[in-house]
């Protein structure tokens, strides 16, 4: 993302809804994408995400609400006038042509001259290091390259938008580790709005310059990869990105910048008023949460960090560079959990072992 | 192992020889002695069974018979272009626009199989006869003065009461292959730009030639042997090969020349489809050029 385009929009949704039926797949979306940007729907399956996408490309319409594409609304646009192009979850590949044709195959329309298509063919495979590939036919290739075909076939067509619509969710894990990086190194080579569709909030940490996190048809929240991490707004936004552990808490009084809590099982806190997401009062504290990697094991010889409570292991899982542990707290019945990386040196703590845990003020999330 | 091996060989083997020997008895054995009695010769009450190729000389030779398998496969090609361009929109119009009910559909397609094939021709003599329901319909309506007279016994009845009659058999391989297309690749040809007429020749029309093809070889093969319709509906200008192979096998009571004709039509027929297969085979690749 260059700063020139920062900020400027090229999609512009204003309270968009949709109904099947009795069914309210949308229940009024209103969001901004940025010119450049690499942006992520996520949510579960049936949270209206893929809704949205189509209504994009113009598979479908809002019920009410705009879209507003490059600043043209967008109602009563067929698909294949609208400045987008998508990239399906099946792929659609044209079984019955060549992959250059394949690629080639919104271009045909343009009457090039033959060498000028075969170029663009041959450069749009390049860029998805498909190059040659172009006299094959299509059922030959694997699926990773089914994908890329799929990708070049978007981007040849110079969009204005390209809608990704779970495209990694049929490969496997490796070769879907591989192609985020790709996919994300070619966007922003490119510099063409990519919006993904995935439930995979691994996937859409690592692509995205922002993410819109849906359920039940709306927005729950739309921040960039690490304040979505960092501060969740709700208790379910936090639990549908990575883990997190949630505890009793109650405000006790404010003191400047600080706010006193008294948090199950961790005892009377000071954290930053900071922390209070905007309109909400401190009263209004209900509960609080900590990532597993901001709360640690003391281990003998560490020094204290000030904040230490007594606990006990309850489980552990080795995962190779990380062990995560479940851990007993007292004043909480169910554990909590704990991840610590397998740094030189440092043992996995066995079941049963009394410990001390460590956390500090600053990593307690407060929810709305 | 070995012995449970041919038992199960035995089974099978014992499963399958009452059907293999109905097909022997019932197929291969008539079209074995079909194609040895092309071979005889017709005295009077006897064969001849010195082998000779002198029915197929005039098989092919006789102006008469020429004109007759010329004519047999005209009408055929005639009625199962009629019948695949008529079966085509109703396949489509089941499989992308019918969103429920899709099997009731299909259901009331085969219902004129509901009657026999003989009913059916009569049927249309009715409504295409002097008297019939289209020229009473026609003459109440004022649009005709008197009955029109080129509507049967001719040509354009063959055709018309073939095409009603082969219609399901094109409809359904149509709506087989159009319901294999997977629903994506037609978003994905819009996505990229094209309007509806434009995807249909680009996707779904290449992607359906196989349903095509196949209505097609189901409808050109059966009608170029059709003997009942022609006979019942296509007068004397609408005779076909086969009712000149009844003819030979019965009235002319020359056997010998009626197996030839038969032998001859099938080898035509065969080569003909055999066309067929191999050009759509190319449409199919080359639709994009």
């Amino acid at each position: 993302m260059t700063a020139a385009n920062a900020d400027k929009p090229i999609i512009t949704l204003d309270n968009v809804t949709r109904s099947f039926g009795a069914v309210q797949a949308l229940r009024g979306v209103s969001a901004e994408i940025r010119e450049g940007e690499f942006f992520s729907l996520l949510g579960p399956s049936g949270c209206g995400k893929t809704t949205l996408l189509r209504m994009i490309a113009g598979f479908d319409e809002p019920t009410t609400g705009t879209i507003t594409l490059d600043g043209k609304p967008m109602a009563g646009i067929a698909a294949n006038h609208r400045p987008t192009n998508m990239v399906f979850q099946s792929y659609a590949i044209f079984p019955h042509l060549s992959v250059g044709d394949n690629v080639g195959y919104g271009l045909k329309k343009k009457r090039l001259p033959k060498a000028e298509y075969d170029r663009e063919v041959e450069e749009a495979l390049e860029m998805v290091s498909l190059g040659g590939y172009g006299p094959r036919a299509a059922h030959t290739l694997s699926g990773g390259q089914r994908q890329r075909v799929a990708l070049a076939r978007a981007l040849i067509m110079r969009p204005k938008v390209i809608l990704l619509d779970e495209p990694l969710s049929a490969l496997d894990k490796k070769l879907r580790e591989q192609m985020q990086i790709e996919l994300r190194r070619l966007q922003r080579s490119v510099g063409i709005t990519f919006i993904l569709v995935t439930h995979d909030q691994e996937e859409a940490l690592i692509m995205s310059d922002r993410i819109a996190v849906m359920f039940d048809g709306q927005i729950a929240q739309l921040d960039s990869p690490e304040a979505l991490y960092r501060k969740p707004n709700t208790q379910r936004v936090a639990s549908f990105i990575g883990v997190m552990n949630f505890l009793e808490a109650k405000a006790s009084g404010e003191k400047g910048d600080k706010i006193s809590l008294d948090i199950q099982a961790l005892g009377k806190l000071d954290i930053p008023a900071s922390a209070l997401p905007a309109g909400m009062k401190s009263s209004e504290i209900t509960r609080v949460g900590v990532r597993p990697e901001m709360m640690s094991i003391v281990l003998e010889g560490a020094k204290s960090t000030g904040h230490e409570i007594d606990a006990e292991i309850a489980e552990s899982e080795y995962y190779g560079d990380m062990t995560y542990y479940l851990v007993s707290l007292p004043g909480k019945d169910e554990p909590v959990t704990i991840s610590m990386r397998n740094t030189a040196g440092r043992a996995v703590l066995e079941p049963g072992s009394k410990t001390r845990v460590s956390f500090s003020p600053e990593s307690i999330v407060v929810f709305r | 192992m070995s012995i449970d091996a041919q038992n199960e060989g035995r089974k099978g083997l014992l499963l399958v020889s009452p059907t293999f020997a109905y097909a022997i008895l019932l197929l291969a054995a008539p079209l074995i002695l079909v194609i040895l009695f092309s071979f005889w010769t017709q005295d009077y009450l006897d064969l001849d069974t010195t082998p000779t190729l002198a029915n197929y000389k005039e098989a092919w030779t006789a102006p008469l018979y020429r004109e007759l398998m010329l004519r047999s496969l005209r009408i055929s090609v005639l009625v199962t272009t009629v019948t695949v361009l008529s079966a085509f929109p109703v396949a489509y119009y089941v499989s992308f626009r019918v969103k429920e009910r899709k099997a009731l559909w299909l259901f009331l397609i085969t219902a004129p199989f509901w009657t026999s094939y003989l009913l059916r021709v009569f049927l249309w003599k009715v409504i295409l006869g002097y008297n019939g329901v289209f020229n009473s319909a026609l003459l109440w309506a004022g649009i005709i003065d008197e009955p029109l007279q080129f509507i049967l016994y001719n040509v354009n009845a063959v055709v018309i009461t073939l095409a009603h009659a082969w219609a399901p058999f094109a409809i359904l391989p149509i709506f087989v292959a159009l319901e294999k297309i997977d629903r994506s690749l037609l978003e994905a040809a819009e996505d990229l730009g094209d309007g509806p007429v434009r995807r249909f020749f680009r996707i779904t029309l290449p992607l359906a030639i196989p349903g095509v093809m196949a209505a097609t070889l189901i409808v050109l093969i059966p009608t170029v042997g059709d003997f009942i319709t022609p006979r019942l509906v296509g007068g004397t200008e609408g005779l076909m090969i086969s009712n000149m192979i009844q003819v030979q096998f019965g009235k002319a009571n020359n056997a010998p020349l009626g197996a030839a004709l038969a032998v001859s039509s099938m080898f035509i027929v065969g080569g003909l489809s055999l066309l067929i297969f191999l050009a759509s085979r190319r449409v199919g690749r080359v639709a994009e050029d």
